[in-house]
């Protein structure tokens, strides 16, 4: 493996982590919450519901695999 | 209560990383001797301090909410990932994390190495202790440069950081055995909680939204991501018996 690849893998391991779909989740999240934030809408209950909502598919999904 | 909630989470997630890196450095100085290992521990050392440099004053001048929203996603992430893992052990789907095992298995590693000399340093446990340092070094510089920032405050996120390196590098020293009895395990589910805690909160900040009661709302978090990972733990914990029956 070439050392850049290496070096994208430890910085992708380290940030991402061994299941991507919680980082897409979050930032699925992140986009609602600043789109309804920017329409008026008072969006602080919508992260602590997604964060919990990502956990337990990410959960679900390694006790399957 | 933040600068609190501040230390704490510094110290809790500093020490869980120095402990892992203790481990190695052990595993390197019995097994290749203390020059090489200590030389290893004091070049990474000075690596970190040089990433502190550079990086800690680059952060103080990017806009807060800009900063609040990636350091945000970043600490969710993390703490996910960590939660997660916490979750599984908690509820026996996965294997506690067992220092006492790990430092046998890269003791065992160390001692069947080949040994090859350089300036009158074993280079094996230079790279061993080096790169264990860095790694989990960088983890904590990490934790302390953003919570530090985000919250305005490095020197208290640093204060819990060092609070975490005397105890953790006095008690080494003292025992010069792994910290086996550090409940490691319960330290990582505390840092999961905390991780995304300050996550949820600084990334709806960050994208917009404006929490009821303003930096209060830190606790009704808290205590939100602490039950719904217990009830977590609970469920699991009825399926893992489920399974077995």
């Amino acid at each position: 493996m070439s050392r850049i690849a290496s070096i994208g893998r430890f910085w992708w391991d380290f940030v991402v982590g061994d299941d991507w779909r919680v980082a897409a989740g979050i930032a699925v999240a992140i986009g609602a919450t600043a789109a309804l934030a920017a329409g008026g809408v008072s969006v602080w209950w919508l992260m602590p519901l997604a964060a919990v909502l990502v956990l337990y598919v990410s959960l679900r999904r390694s006790i399957a695999a | 209560m933040t600068a609190g909630f501040l230390v704490l989470s510094s110290f809790l997630a500093s020490a869980v990383e120095m402990v892992e890196a203790l481990t190695i450095v052990l595993a390197s100085g019995l097994a290749r001797g203390w020059r090489s290992s200590l030389t290893g521990v004091g070049a990474a050392v000075v690596v970190l301090l040089a990433a502190v440099a550079a990086l800690g004053p680059a952060l103080t001048v990017i806009p807060i909410d800009a900063l609040r929203l990636v350091v945000g996603a970043l600490l969710l992430v993390f703490g996910l990932q960590w939660l997660r893992k916490a979750i599984l052990r908690a509820s026996g789907f996965k294997a506690q994390h067992d220092e006492d095992a790990i430092f046998a298995s890269e003791l065992e590693e160390a001692r069947t190495a080949e040994r090859r000399e350089r300036a009158g340093v074993d280079w094996y446990g230079f790279v061993l202790s080096f790169k264990g340092v860095l790694l989990e070094g960088l983890e904590v510089v990490f934790i302390v440069l953003t919570f530090g920032s985000t919250q305005g405050s490095i020197p208290l996120a640093a204060l819990g950081a060092a609070a975490a390196l005397v105890l953790v590098a006095g008690v080494g020293v003292a025992v010069r055995a792994p910290l086996a009895r550090v409940p490691e395990n319960t330290m990582k589910f505390a840092v999961g909680v905390m991780l995304t805690t300050f996550g949820i909160f600084w990334s709806t900040e960050g994208a917009g939204g404006q929490w009821p009661g303003s930096d209060a709302a830190l606790v009704a978090v808290l205590a939100f991501v602490v039950a719904s990972s217990a009830l977590l733990v609970g469920l699991l914990r009825r399926r893992a018996v489920l399974a077995t029956a």
